[in-house]
């Protein structure tokens, strides 16, 4: 039992994030705050694939002369960490593009509570 | 920006902070090979060395820095120097981005080709990464005066 | 309504953390995905990146030879992406001339 909890734990705290973000996107009706919640799930999403990538007594994936690579329990698997730099950066330019959008949204409504502009659309 | 007004214990403590952060982004991107770093990430301290200024200075200062219009091109030189890379390697005769075709100077191995080359593709993903993001910073931050 | 949507998260959780139970222990050396062959009898992706990587690109850095040399192409398209996003971000918020 108690080694089913050290295995699954991390995979439990990024549902968790998971369940934040999607909080926030389905109750704040302002829409920075919906945009937060879409980043705290992207970040929970994340933070699940570095967790799967990790590997008991294990170095970080960058070779080090006394330590052999022919043998693969040595190092991390670098692939979930490769995915995920590429994932960060991407995330962090659309993140750009949804503030834009947000900024474009208030110079025309003046405000960014969700009933309000549709209220103004209608 | 709504309300404008000078601080000067700001804009020196950005002063002092931004070239060193500027360095570490280029140590960053350059050392990738041995430790942990790589375009990616240098691109962004670079980037973050650059929207302090511009955060802390105000358009004047940073207009000295780099000018607001010359953020589109280095993203596109960026961009071309990724592309490039596996251009030439078309030309001579190999894949796209297959870096063992390129003509570097000097008598090198494969696997120092491919050195070379993630180096250079590692620069380019720097320029770009940095100009894209102060190219956002400085388009949302006029974007609020328009109407 | 808000209930509703409560009780849709509610439900929402319970699903993932009973999908969960079904996965294999984190950071155990004996995964399926840390393994040297996969089920179906192919190299798995990640043992031959540890393996392989200095001796195909005289590199240290493990990430930097998977992002660089192995998957060029597909950071290619990340970078494209992360351009279109600048570019959008300047098209959005251009000043408009008053017609």
């Amino acid at each position: 039992m108690f080694d089913f909890i050290l295995g699954h734990y991390a995979y439990w705290l990024t549902i968790i994030l998971l369940c934040i973000g999607l909080y926030g996107i389905m109750f704040k009706k302002n829409l920075v705050k919906k945009t937060i919640g879409l980043t705290i799930l992207q970040i929970s999403v994340v933070l699940f694939w570095v967790s799967i990538g990790s590997k008991w007594d294990a170095t970080v994936p960058v070779r080090d002369p006394g330590i052999p690579t022919a043998e693969v329990a040595n190092y991390l698997n670098p692939l979930p960490h490769t995915l995920m730099l590429t994932a960060i950066v991407v995330g962090v330019a659309t993140l750009g593009v949804a503030f834009a959008l947000l900024v474009a949204t208030y110079n025309r409504y003046k405000t960014l509570d969700e009933e309000e502009i549709l209220e103004q659309i209608q | 920006m709504r309300e404008q007004f000078e601080s000067p214990i700001v804009l020196l403590g950005a002063r002092l902070l931004s070239p060193y952060i500027m360095l570490f982004g280029i140590y960053v991107i350059f050392h990738g090979h041995y430790s942990p770093g790589g375009g990616f990430q240098g691109g962004a301290l670079l980037a973050s060395s650059i929207i302090l200024i511009r955060i802390s200075g105000g358009r004047i200062i940073s207009r000295l820095q780099i000018r607001e219009f010359f953020t589109t091109p280095l993203a596109a030189i960026g961009v071309i120097v990724y592309f490039l890379a596996g251009f030439v390697a078309v030309l001579y005769g190999g894949y796209f981005l297959d870096y063992e075709a390129l003509p570097f100077p000097g008598d090198l191995s494969p696997a120092e080709l491919r050195y070379y080359g993630i180096l250079v593709i590692e620069i380019g993903i720097g320029i770009a990464v940095m100009a894209i993001l102060v190219m956002i910073y400085d388009h949302m931050a006029r974007g609020e005066d328009y109407v | 309504m808000k209930y509703a949507k409560i009780l849709i998260l509610a439900a929402f959780a319970g699903l993932m953390i009973y999908g969960s139970m079904g996965l294999p222990d984190r950071a155990d050396p004996d995964n399926r995905m840390h393994q040297e062959r996969s089920i179906t009898d192919t190299v798995v992706a990640g043992s031959y990146f540890i393996r392989e990587a200095y001796n195909d690109a005289n590199t240290p850095n493990m990430v930097t030879v998977v992002l660089g040399d192995y998957r060029s192409i597909d950071t290619f398209g990340e970078q494209v992406v992360v351009f279109a996003a600048g570019l959008i971000c300047l098209l959005i918020l251009r000043k408009f001339r008053p017609v």
